[in-house]
């Protein structure tokens, strides 16, 4: 598994990823910047990590979107590689247009840093062979844009096709209520492209890889992606 | 030649911004009230001189960047 880690101006969680991938995959990630315009020969997963790109100026992510990196990880995505967008990258992703929908400002107005529990939908993609369906983890997240929105008819394709990949829940399972941290659409946490390839998330399980900082639960997912390529 | 691009959010789209300015506004006792949208405004600066030049050159930048199409309209004035 050959990863690369996006960075733009403002990104603060590529050194968490970084860690993550290099504990799943025994290799360090390429660490690119934005105003490159390729990625490595030969890169399997492309990452764009958590933070506050060019911040947040016009929409979270919008700018981030059009850089000059983003029509290699177009090409990277279009050609069935894997692309991983936590948080801001998952913001990016959908302003870039390679995840439908949006992230508008959380319900409540507040920014939400704290544990979360996620359902992982399904247990047959690239992203998390090493859950099991219907598992519930927990990780973390820290966002004020995370309430994920979409017109019906993209809201119904997205469940129609199985394209949800997590959604917030409490520590039984229980999906929703309470437990949706910011008023996403049917409690959608992440999702998936149409092929399966790119994944969007809000939550950070690269903060959760180590026992010393609170749980494992985050390792899931980047051992699956280790093991997929 | 100047131009102002105006950037709303489409009607049925939830904001939270909006709806809190609105409660903003009844606490401070400012009366009737019925509703609040937030939105932005652009103030652009053009080189050229041209009216249907400067109109494309702003759809463009409305659909590349400024607008987020998925949930927001935009409206160009000249």
């Amino acid at each position: 598994m050959k990863a690369a880690v996006v960075v733009f101006p403002g990104s603060n969680r590529e050194g968490d990823m970084a860690r993550a991938l290099t504990q799943a995959t025994g290799r360090q990630p390429s660490m690119l910047w934005h105003a490159d315009h390729e990625l490595p020969a030969g890169t399997d997963l492309v990452v764009l990590p958590g933070g506050f790109s060019y911040g947040d100026y016009l929409r979270c992510g919008a700018i981030a979107g059009r850089a000059a990196i983003m029509d290699a990880v177009r090409a990277h995505a279009a050609r069935g590689g894997l692309v991983l967008g936590v948080c801001n990258g998952f913001q990016i992703l959908c302003e870039s247009g390679l995840l439908p929908g949006v992230l508008m400002r959380n319900a409540n107005l507040r920014f939400v840093c704290r544990m979360q529990h996620l359902k992982v939908e399904r247990n047959d993609t690239a992203f998390t062979r090493q859950y099991a369906k219907g598992q519930t983890i927990e990780v973390c997240i820290a966002h004020g844009e995370g309430n994920y929105e979409a017109d019906d008819p993209t809201i119904d394709r997205l469940e129609g096709e199985g394209l949800v990949a997590f959604r917030y829940c409490d520590s039984a399972g229980n999906v929703g209520g309470e437990a949706n941290p910011n008023g996403s659409r049917n409690d959608i946490a992440g999702i998936y492209s149409e092929g399966r390839n790119v994944l969007g998330l809000m939550p950070h399980p690269e903060n959760l890889i180590d026992a010393l900082v609170g749980g494992t639960d985050g390792r899931g997912l980047f051992e699956s992606l280790a093991s997929a390529a | 030649m100047k131009a102002r691009v105006v950037v709303t959010l489409k009607s049925g789209v939830l904001d939270p911004q909006g709806k809190a300015i609105e409660g903003a506004l009844k606490s401070l006792g400012v009366e009737g009230v019925a509703s609040v949208r937030q939105g932005k405004v652009f103030d652009v600066e053009l080189a050229g001189a041209d009216a249907t030049a400067a109109k494309a050159q702003l759809q463009a930048a409305c659909e590349k960047l400024l607008a987020n199409t998925v949930i927001e309209n935009y409206q160009i004035d000249l």
